[in-house]
């Protein structure tokens, strides 16, 4: 039996080695696709572009704005001097927000009241949006401080803080999204390869009729499945380790956890993932389909269902539960578990229950209607 | 004229006999739009929060209710010891710990400051530091009371200084909605996959089947069967158009603002320079597979990244940015954000319109030109 699998893995491995087209989309894009998430994509919020129509023209209204502008946070782009062109401003999206300083600010400071400093925000993007709303929250509470100090100051007195807020961010002290997206992107990359490269290459024997030769050898199911699987999971640890190299080495992202775990979750994620890829290759019949079916399954799901990007935990319960279809879901829970937080197996030995009942539940299918089309013949 | 309207006769009797087929043009696009719009989130509506209250006083209290009162604070856990914490946070249960110190009240009794631990699970960096914001305000907001309390007591009518205080109004999306901002931008993402699917599928099939041959005899002309496969397909691309915009009008509920003519010209210069897309995988790829793996991989999935859909242009480094002025996609979703959520039209978008018109025809120029009406 030994034998036999390893002849069948053999043989897909000369196959691979041959269609260097294949080869190069397996271990090209995955590169491409990190360089396009590390660099282009990235939900830091800076350099908000921002017009001031300052009616006051005052020296506190130009420390305010030299404040804004000094941190990398807001970038100006015009003062305006009317009214009416924040619209167009705004409508063109020449500037992400408008300042709007009172004619009466500096009177009103000097006669110690409260002044309000207006904030036009294009809120077309609410993620943005929001973002900005909290640091013009900031920066005029800190110019007000500013002042109070001052004033403090002429009068000897010192300015009392209540509450020093010291916010800690673990794992990701520089809170980068890089560190984030990394586990969400390996998680697409093997299950592309693995879901559509084992189901099309199954598929492709069908189509080809070479699986008739395979039926005819004294080769069983389960030996041609598991010779067949073998090269792909190879495949797929490879590309693991482009990813997390490139990662290390692009974006300096260190596995802080056990590696020993990390294989161990993997293994069971491609277990999970080369399950489903089989029970596709078992129902369709042309790499058409097989293509159709993995994509519609695995890739589009592990990109947008499966939690790399938008949350699980923010969508509707219907579509929670439809969360389930993608492995990824659950692997990109234990990647991050690993890689970021360098958590133990405690953290998601759960997770990989669930991968291990998926892979199961998606080989028992495969069998069922295997056996059922080989009745019918 | 007479054999290009027998052509997209045959082409749409085609589409109409291929019944699965029918069923995927159509079905995919919508249950694509209802999917992802309700899937493609990104408010942080809910922090989860874990409180340590070592000091479990009434000003304590007064802060963790004022917290809670946001809406966005969830408190989840009531942790007792830092061991405990750092389990919550290692195994990614809750997003922010805050600590309260044992002398919380007592300090502020006093007029001391009181220190605030906050331990953020940082590893969603976005989601991370908008909570921080929305603890920042918090504890902005109960500062200022505690002042104006003190103020209140010692009877001080006047304040100490002038103070600033932010005015924000948001508009076009006042409650800063992800959903309403996503909507029309997968609109054109869902619109832009079926159209160039289709068309790169529909000119390698019958190369792959064989029929190709059999209108290489015909005396059709090549512009002819160009037009005749490209018109059907513009015919198909506008009904879905058509069919995604009703589902955002009545099912998301989100209105067109803008002039809806205008929306729906852009809307075909679109199509046109996606089939113009489509056109050119078919004619670089010699099987279906090679051309559905081109037009996903090489093609649709750096330009969905980069295209403005989910992650702003803004953000992206200056090299990133000018790659996003070669993609149609672009240019659509400023186009359908403008008029769908400002309400602008094409004064304010002429740039874009023009851009989109010159992009789809020189697209489709191109790729004709590669067509050959040849036997390889």
């Amino acid at each position: 039996m030994f034998n036999r699998f390893t002849a069948i893995a053999k043989k897909e491995i000369k196959q691979l080695r041959r269609d260097t087209r294949m080869l190069f989309i397996i271990f090209f894009f995955p590169i491409v696709l990190l360089i396009i998430f590390g660099y282009a994509i990235n939900f830091d919020v800076k350099h908000i572009k921002i017009a001031v129509y300052d009616q006051d023209k005052s020296d506190y209204t130009r420390e305010y704005v030299n404040g804004l502008i000094s941190s990398e946070y807001f970038d100006l782009v015009t003062y305006i001097q009317d009214e009416s062109e924040i619209k167009r401003l705004l409508d063109e999206k020449i500037v992400q927000a408008v300042v709007v300083f009172p004619s009466n600010l500096s009177r009103k400071l000097l006669s110690k009241q409260e002044v309000k400093v207006q904030y036009l925000i294009d809120g077309v993007d609410g993620t943005t949006a929001r973002a900005i709303q909290n640091y013009v929250n900031a920066a005029t509470y800190n110019y007000s401080i500013k002042l109070t100090k001052e004033y403090l100051a002429v009068t000897g007195k010192n300015l009392y803080v209540p509450i020093d807020l010291q916010p800690r961010f673990w794992f990701n002290p520089e809170l980068q999204s890089t560190k984030f997206l990394i586990p969400g992107l390996m998680g697409m990359i093997l299950i592309v390869t693995a879901v559509i490269s084992i189901s099309l290459s199954i598929v492709r024997e069908k189509e080809r009729g070479t699986i008739e030769q395979i039926n005819v050898s004294p080769l069983s199911s389960f030996e041609f499945i598991l010779g067949k699987t073998i090269p792909y999971i190879l495949i797929s640890l490879i590309n693991a380790i482009i990813v997390l190299l490139a990662g290390y080495i692009l974006f300096g992202i260190v596995i802080k956890g056990n590696m020993f775990l990390l294989l161990l979750g993997t293994l069971t994620f491609l277990f999970a993932a080369l399950g489903l890829g089989i029970f596709i290759s078992t129902v369709a019949d042309s790499q058409q389909v097989a293509f159709q079916a993995a994509n519609v399954t695995s890739l589009l799901p592990s990109f947008i269902l499966s939690g790399f990007i938008f949350p699980v935990e923010t969508m509707p319960i219907a579509i929670q539960v439809l969360t389930n279809i993608t492995p990824a879901k659950f692997y990109i829970v234990i990647l991050r578990a690993i890689l970021l937080r360098g958590a133990g197996i405690s953290a998601f030995w759960n997770q990989l229950i669930y991968l291990g009942i998926f892979g199961a539940i998606f080989i028992t299918l495969a069998i069922i209607v295997d056996k059922r089309s080989k009745g019918k013949n | 004229m007479k054999t290009i309207y027998h052509f997209i006769i045959k082409e749409l009797l085609q589409v109409k006999r291929d019944k699965k087929m029918l069923v995927i043009i159509f079905m995919a696009p919508i249950l694509q739009l209802i999917f992802l719009g309700y899937a493609a989130n990104m408010d942080v509506d809910i922090v989860h929060t874990t409180i340590y209250d070592q000091d479990k006083t009434e000003t304590s209290r007064n802060f963790i209710e004022s917290l809670v009162e946001t809406g966005y604070f969830k408190i989840d856990y009531n942790a007792n010891s830092y061991e405990e914490i750092t389990e919550l946070l290692e195994h990614g249960k809750t997003l922010v710990a805050i600590i309260i110190p044992k002398d919380f009240e007592k300090k502020i009794n006093r007029r001391e400051t009181t220190q605030l631990q906050t331990l953020f699970e940082g590893s969603d960096a976005s989601k991370a530091s908008m909570a921080l914001g929305y603890i920042q305000g918090v504890s902005t907001r109960f500062s200022q009371n505690l002042i104006m309390e003190t103020k209140d007591k010692l009877g001080m009518k006047i304040s100490l200084s002038g103070s600033l205080t932010p005015e924000v109004r948001v508009w076009y999306n006042p409650e800063m909605k992800s959903r309403i901002f996503m909507v029309p931008g997968i609109l054109g993402l869902v619109l832009m996959i079926s159209t160039i699917l289709w068309m790169s599928m529909a000119i390698v099939r019958e190369r792959e089947i064989g029929t190709m041959e059999q209108l290489i005899v015909t005396p059709i002309k090549k512009y002819q069967l160009l037009l005749g496969k490209l018109i059907p397909f513009t015919m198909i691309g506008f009904v879905i158009l058509l069919i995604v915009m009703i589902i955002m009008v009545l099912w998301f509920g989100i209105p067109v603002r803008g002039n809806i003519f205008y929306l729906l010209f852009a809307a075909l210069l679109f199509i046109l320079s996606n089939l113009g897309i489509g056109l050119f995988i078919s004619t670089v790829s010699k099987t279906q597979q090679q051309a559905m793996m081109a037009s996903v991989f090489a093609l649709m999935m750096p330009m969905i990244y980069l295209s403005g859909f989910a992650f702003p242009i803004e953000n992206m480094p200056k090299f990133f940015q000018y790659i996003t002025y070669a993609i149609p996609l672009r240019y659509f979703i400023t186009i359908i954000r403008g008029v769908v959520l400002k309400g602008i039209g094409i004064s304010s978008l002429w740039l874009e319109t023009l851009i989109l018109f010159g992009m789809g025809v020189s697209i489709l120029v191109l790729s004709a030109n590669r067509f050959s009406k040849k036997v390889e």
